[in-house]
């Protein structure tokens, strides 16, 4: 990997903790939860890691077992988080009703 | 237009829609549509990777379809007051797939260059598979204590239910085990030594009946210096591959040590920077395989999880730090409970209801007790019948009420109160003084005077709701037992006090009973 595009990777990792910082700032308290469970959602973004190893490393015989097994678990363990997090958060945010 | 840009565009795709999915989770209208928005960038990213190689599918297809039914199934099937164990196990599920994306980035790589081909590793895929590991490992095991200690079957003494002993007894079993098969797998090393050492560690510290113990901020200190150790080997030895599993073995020890001595009132705090560590563990994912939308969505939940951090923090009145390492307890200083409630009064429910009929404003301050008596449903039916009256009645809101941010909250809007009555703490204590009937709901440290008057008390300067201003103040409390601070609370003694001993739930159902036959 060249160098220009670790600086290049850098600078996406600090505007975008910037970009975070901005919008999230006036979150009213009825909303952490959502906001909470909404963002951990976000987080099982890891699923495309395991996506790309689960699919490189399963196809190549080469590869150790238990790397195969890892990046299956892997996927298992972005998915819950992603879809559990996904549904938990809207079926919260459905019961937020005003007078 | 190569396949890869196409990617990369689908990606620039998917960070906005997360942009704007936070954004809108920010206003109550647009919440709903946000959350929809960022499942769709989530789908878009999917797609947009599945769709960029040529993949053995059987793996992929069988990982997701687990995943899903177990997502789904819990996420329909929680509780609402058994939200906060969620949030902290959903958070793990994260954490956990970072380290091992990590992981088996790294034995790939390995893998490749040991036979000969020209592989990529660079000093950035080295330094982010250490980071990766360390905060995935302690966002892992640290959200592993946060939901047994809040599904309350770890660190405690009392009988545990069949599910619980399966969970804790089996996860501890599990840890020690792996522990002993690799170390063994690995032969009689040092390194094997030292992981089946940590993997021993976790799965014992997991079985104490008591959050503390002797040597824990030793253990702390040393569990961090030998995971930065492992990494700075781990760097320099990069192929060493048995290396970064002896470093996820101390991290995991301390993400345990950590987590395991926060108590019930801290519990808001570290949920919160739980959530933080799994979108950062994401975020150095991100850069071990180079791949921007991990990055971006990583640091944008890193930063939401730090600026909710912080606000628990100012909410307590208390440094991160001091949440982390310190204690909170009685002091020399705590005066004796019994002295401060020599003229405690206590209050039937026919009395209280008597004071409620002739009250124009009532608020009700909830609190964890709330959530544990499941009270919600009968707190709302009271306010219903006193607003049928004429009677104004609204709910104040501490921010660190219950065991996570924004508990009450949810807990109030399954029983169908509306949002905009619950009142933020500095929007209600202004005008407490014109308040008829304050109604304490299972909440303590929150209400206490002592955090106003007392300098000297472990809560001095912890912004509170004012109750005490109010012209009459009902506590519901199953007894005068102290709260996480463990100091008493005067406001249980004032004159315009009446204390209702009784489980929450219960009180509120007696109350709305005496009210309607008053």
């Amino acid at each position: 990997m060249p160098q220009a595009d670790l600086v290049m990777l850098i600078t996406v990792f600090v505007l975008a903790i910037y970009v975070g910082m901005e919008i999230i700032s006036k979150v009213p308290p009825t909303l952490h939860t959502p906001l909470m469970s909404g963002s951990n959602a976000i987080s099982g973004i890891t699923i495309i890691g395991s996506l790309i190893l689960a699919g490189v490393l399963e196809s190549d015989p080469q590869f150790s077992h238990l790397a195969k097994i890892m990046a299956f678990v892997a996927v298992i363990f972005a998915t819950i988080n992603v879809v559990g997090g996904f549904l938990v958060t809207g079926r919260m945010l459905k019961m937020f009703k005003r007078k | 237009m190569s396949m890869q840009d196409i990617t990369n565009i689908v990606y620039l795709i998917a960070s906005i829609l997360f942009i704007v999915d936070l954004k809108m989770l920010a206003r109550p209208r647009t919440a709903v549509m946000g959350n929809y928005l960022g499942a769709l960038g989530m789908l878009l990213a999917i797609v947009a990777t599945l769709a960029s190689g040529k993949w053995d599918w059987t793996y992929i297809i069988l990982g997701i379809a687990i995943g899903s039914v177990i997502g789904a199934v819990t996420a329909a099937r929680v509780k609402m007051t058994a939200m906060p164990e969620m949030v902290g196990l959903f958070n793990g599920f994260g954490g956990g797939a970072s380290v091992l994306v990590a992981g088996s980035a790294l034995i790939a790589t390995f893998a490749a260059l040991s036979r000969g081909a020209v592989v990529d590793a660079s000093m950035q895929m080295k330094v982010a598979t250490v980071l990766s590991g360390i905060i995935g490992s302690v966002t892992f095991f640290g959200s592993y204590v946060a939901f047994g200690k809040l599904g309350e079957f770890l660190c405690v003494k009392w009988k545990l239910h069949t599910w619980q002993k399966v969970i804790k007894y089996g996860f501890s079993l599990a840890v020690v085990v792996g522990g002993v098969a690799y170390g063994l797998s690995l032969g009689i090393s040092l390194l094997s030594v030292a992981f089946v050492v940590s993997a021993l560690l976790i799965g014992g510290l997991l079985l104490l009946k008591k959050d503390r113990f002797p040597g824990m901020n030793q253990l702390k200190i040393v569990s961090a210096v030998l995971s930065v150790v492992l990494g700075v080997m781990l760097v320099l030895d990069p192929s060493n591959t048995p290396l970064f599993w002896v470093l996820v073995g101390f991290a995991g020890v301390l993400g345990v040590v950590l987590t395991i001595s926060i108590g019930g009132a801290d519990m808001p705090v570290v949920i919160a920077l739980l959530n933080s560590y799994s979108g950062l563990a994401a975020a150095a994912t991100g850069f071990v395989i180079s791949n921007t939308v991990l990055i971006i969505s990583g640091s944008l939940v890193g930063a939401s999880g730090v600026i909710l951090t912080n606000i628990m923090c100012k909410a307590m009145n208390r440094s991160l730090a001091n949440v982390l390492f310190g204690t909170m307890g009685p002091t020399s200083e705590t005066p004796d409970a019994d002295e401060v409630y020599k003229t405690v009064k206590a209050a039937s429910a026919e009395e209280i209801a008597m004071t409620l009929e002739v009250a124009q404003r009532v608020v009700i301050v909830p609190g964890y007790g709330m959530a544990v008596s499941q009270a919600q449903h009968a707190v709302r039916d009271i306010a219903n019948f006193l607003e049928a009256k004429g009677i104004t009645v609204e709910y104040a809101i501490h921010p660190v009420a219950g065991r996570m941010p924004g508990h009450m909250n949810v807990l109030l809007a399954e029983a169908d109160v509306p949002y905009d009555k619950l009142i933020e703490m500095d929007a209600i204590n202004p005008t407490m003084s014109q308040v008829d009937v304050a109604i304490v709901v299972g909440a303590n440290d929150v209400v206490n005077p002592v955090a106003r008057t007392d300098p000297k008390s472990p809560i001095a300067g912890m912004p509170i709701i004012d109750v005490d201003k109010a012209r009459t103040v009902v506590v519901v409390k199953r007894s005068l037992s102290p709260g996480f601070a463990g100091i008493p609370n005067p406001l249980f003694a004032m004159p315009n006090t009446l204390m209702f001993f009784s489980d929450g739930k219960k009180a509120m159902l007696e109350l709305l009973t005496a009210l309607k036959e008053a």
